[in-house]
């Protein structure tokens, strides 16, 4: 019998795809995204496609956006009334989708809006971490409510994502009713075929988003370190863990993005040995101290964030991909094609190298 | 004269016509097998004495020599084997506790030979380390769990006490006493050129070994032989030695006999006296006293090297290696019971802990469940005899290895296992000068050079191979890793997988 993901590693090739708009406007449509991705056709099988949209939602743009997979009712009367105990809900509803030929099997799509409840004892000792809570709702519904999976649950963005090819996924949700100021895309080309859809990508957490495309041959390593850390791999994924990873290293130990790629693409030593004295030291310790969060093997990632993206490669740049730019937006994708497509008259597009990153923040 | 009950074990089989009668063979045997006869003008032999080290046959300029075991046997019985019958006829002759040396001979489960190494197939590329680079560099000590920075984002931590290794492999401890000068120099230069480091044993050190401080780990034993501040603070790193995998619960015995004038200057006791090490440390007879030693030691050396303790692998060896990460230890020994000794009760060899595959298991997945892997690094030895070891070792989730057998064999041990006469043709376990000069210590560590940097070349072809360019993503990684052969309960304390899953 084949085993549904997170009972078995599952590896898989992939397209990746983000646009961003520097100035921080919410001017790209979803369906810009939808189309850059479907250039890239080939490099997935139909066993997966998702999109990440930051800026999506203006109107509740200071609750917690939960979007969630039921398998039936009864995981969503249980997923609900547990909600209910923490949180105030500002806005819930299914999530529109529009029959699609291509798109089967679809669970029970929903999407809440809310707020976190804390209880006057908590907000007396002020020791309220609002994201901990958070993540630690996500964890407990995903791990524990059986046939409910909550995958998206950012502030002010969503994850969209289904079993299928990635423009028709877009299609199926409707996405060019959504605009954003960045958006990232993901087609899957999975080795086995779980047709889950909680497996589809991108992975998120808070309001960090991944795309991934790549096999990482430290999974196991850097699983069982972060493990002790009070996370829960579950899915077995690359994405899940390094999605884990950027939220350990930037919300708990307080690094920036730029630190962040230096340890998880850490440069080698004989490069070390080369930088100026206090860089050296630096980068040696960041190495020293988490060196079970390097990453090796093939991967080149899109990170989503609240009011940014950061594109990395692998440090031998084992995976493709480019980056260009025309005015304020920036394009990133596994190959060129899906930036010409959207945006024939692109300028500066550039590889680049193993191990850098680029780092767009919006406003900057 | 009583009848001895034992036929000798081995027999010396030499092809006369070979044989040119040079009597390099009676030279060389410190057992005096060899003699020659003037009247017949021919070489003869006293095979009761031979313990097949294979000196005389590699040094036969005519290869006229060699051993055989002796097809002379008891009447068949399955469950009264030769070996034991003939324990029983030593015991009964002498009285006394069977003693043996090196690992146990005995025929348990191997499980580095159960496991199996994955690669990279299509969905994920080899790397070839001839042509990307290829990281070995480990670092072994504790670990920042947190760090800081001042206003300015600029790092205020400093990397604790640590030992830098260009390879994960180091020399295990072996004290001078128990092995010869020359072959402690050998140690000692090899793991200077290699970037690694050699373990004095709980011996002290030789004076003129100092210049070695920095790729040397002083050893602290139950008898505190050489123990001093200088001493101290000469290593990269201080090592605790709690027990020892061939022999667990047990102390050491050198005798008077190997106890000359260098040695005993070195050990810091009278020329002739022998030299025992207590079972347990007189100060240690719980977790809480092993901390103050280890903060002792701390103190003495002001805080700067990092704290070893070694211990045998037993049964509770993951709660003993819990308290022992919590008790301010930077780094976690453990030897499995296949571990190498220069002599030990046979009984307690051959039937006391366990192997160090599973001991490694069970320590690393439990310091993960109480969260306090990052407080230790783990050193494993123990019968590590290959790179593919050391490979599934550091998978299991060992930071590196220590490895005694392995380079004694590269100074030219064949494994005779009779280390505790003192009388080894190789130069290696004895203090007599006339063989410890036949060990060069410039073409030991040659040998031991090659060794371990061939080894290191294999770890880097397997590692490229799954798709791995530096140590730091194999350490811990089991899903590298298939069982082969085994039952259900073993693959669960290995957290593995078998193979085909």
């Amino acid at each position: 019998m084949l085993k549904k993901e997170g009972e078995i590693r599952i590896p898989s090739g992939c397209a990746i795809s983000g646009i961003i708009n520097r100035s921080g406007q919410c001017s790209i449509n979803g369906s810009e995204i939808v189309k850059s991705i479907s250039y890239m056709h080939d490099r997935s099988n139909g066993l997966g496609g998702g999109f990440a949209g930051y800026g999506i939602y203006p109107e509740y743009a200071d609750q917690y956006a939960f979007h969630v997979f039921y398998d039936d009712m009864s995981a969503r009367e249980e997923t609900e009334r547990y909600l209910d105990r923490t949180f105030e809900m500002v806005n819930l509803s299914r999530i529109p989708t529009r029959k699609h030929p291509r798109i089967k099997n679809e669970p029970q799509i929903w999407r809440y809006f809310v707020n976190p409840i804390f209880t006057v004892l908590q907000e007396d000792q002020d020791e309220i971490d609002e994201k901990k809570f958070i993540v630690e709702t996500v964890f407990y519904i995903n791990t524990y409510i059986k046939g409910a999976y909550i995958f998206s649950s950012g502030k002010n963005m969503g994850v969209f994502k289904a079993v299928g090819f990635p423009e028709d996924v877009g299609e199926f949700y409707r996405l060019e009713e959504y605009d954003g100021y960045s958006w990232t895309a993901h087609g899957r080309y999975p080795t086995n075929t779980p047709g889950w859809w909680g497996g589809a990508h991108p992975f998120a957490l808070l309001d960090y988003s991944i795309v991934h495309n790549g096999e990482i041959s430290s999974y196991d390593a850097n699983r069982r370190f972060i493990e002790m850390f009070d996370y829960k791999c579950t899915l077995q994924t690359d994405t899940e863990v390094i999605t884990y990873i950027i939220d350990y290293l930037n919300r708990k130990q307080g690094l920036n993005f730029e630190d962040i790629a230096k340890i998880i693409a850490a440069p080698f030593w004989e490069e070390i040995e080369r930088l100026p004295e206090a860089e050296a030291k630096r980068i040696k310790l960041f190495r020293n101290t988490f060196a079970s969060l390097l990453i090796t093997g093939p991967f080149s990632i899109i990170l989503g964030f609240d009011g940014g993206l950061m594109a990395l490669n692998d440090r031998l740049k084992l995976r493709s991909m480019v980056v260009g730019e025309k005015d304020n937006i920036v394009y990133l994708a596994s190959e060129e094609c899906a930036i010409r497509g959207i945006c024939p008259d692109i300028e500066n597009v550039w590889a680049p190298q193993g191990g850098e990153p680029i780092i767009i923040r919006v406003g900057k | 004269m009583a009848i001895n009950f034992i036929h000798p074990e081995f027999e010396i089989i030499r092809e006369e016509k070979r044989c040119i009668k040079c009597r390099a063979c009676e030279r060389q045997c410190a057992n005096e097998v060899h003699s020659y006869d003037q009247e017949f003008d021919c070489m003869e032999s006293d095979e009761s004495k031979c313990v097949d080290c294979q000196r005389c046959v590699s040094l036969c300029p005519t290869r006229a020599l060699k051993i055989r075991k002796t097809d002379n046997r008891y009447r068949e019985n399955a469950n009264w084997q030769q070996q034991a019958m003939e324990e029983i006829f030593r015991q009964a002759d002498t009285g006394g506790v069977l003693l043996s040396s090196m690992g146990t001979p005995k025929d348990y489960p191997n499980y580095w030979d159960k496991i199996l190494i994955n690669a990279s197939q299509v969905t994920n590329p080899p790397i070839d380390p001839l042509r990307e680079p290829m990281e070995t560099k480990v670092f072994l000590g504790k670990k920042l769990n947190k760090l800081e920075f001042d206003e300015n984002g600029e790092l205020l931590s400093e990397i604790p006490p640590q030992i830098e290794l260009e390879m994960p492999i180091m020399f295990s401890a072996m004290s001078y006493g128990s092995i010869s000068e020359n072959a402690h120099k050998s140690l000692a230069r090899a793991a200077t050129e290699l970037g690694t480091c050699y373990n004095t044993g709980e011996g002290g050190l030789n004076q003129d070994l100092y210049k070695y401080g920095a790729n040397t780990i002083v050893q602290v034993a139950s008898g505190r032989f050489g123990v001093h501040k200088d001493y101290l603070n000469a290593g990269a790193a201080i090592e605790i030695k709690m027990g020892q995998g061939a022999k667990p619960g047990i102390g050491g015995h050198l005798p008077g006999r190997k106890i000359l004038e260098k040695v005993s200057r070195t050990r810091m006791i009278p020329v002739g006296v022998d030299a025992i090490s207590p079972a347990p440390h007189h100060d240690i007879y719980s977790i809480e006293d092993l901390r103050q030693l280890i903060f002792s030691l701390k103190e003495a050396t002001n805080y700067e090297k990092p704290v070893i303790v070694k211990i045998a692998a037993v049964h509770n060896v993951a709660a003993i290696a819990s308290g022992i990460a919590r008790s301010g230890a930077d780094i976690i020994a453990i030897d499995g019971f296949r571990g190498g000794t220069g002599a030990a009760p046979t009984r307690i060899r051959d039937n006391v802990g366990i192997p160090i595959e599973l001991a490694l298991a069970a320590v690393d997945q439990r310091l993960r469940d109480e969260k306090i892997r990052n407080d230790v690094s783990i050193v494993i030895g123990g019968s590590i005899r290959s790179s593919a070891d050391v490979v599934k070792a550091i998978a299991l989730g060992a930071d590196a290895v220590y490895i005694g057998t392995a380079a004694l064999l590269a100074l030219g041990c064949h494994l005779c296992r009779t280390c505790h006469t003192g009388k080894c043709n190789w130069g290696i376990a004895t203090q007599r000068e006339d063989l410890v000069k036949r060990l060069n210590p410039d073409i030991g560590a040659k040998r031991l050079a090659n060794l371990v940097s061939a080894w290191n070349h294999e770890i880097m072809e397997m590692m490229g191979g799954m798709g791995i360019n530096s140590i730091e993503a194999l350490k811990g990684n089991r899903l590298m890793l298939r069982g082969i052969g085994m039952s259900a309960k073993e693959l669960e304390i290995f957290g593995i997988s078998h193979a085909g899953e």
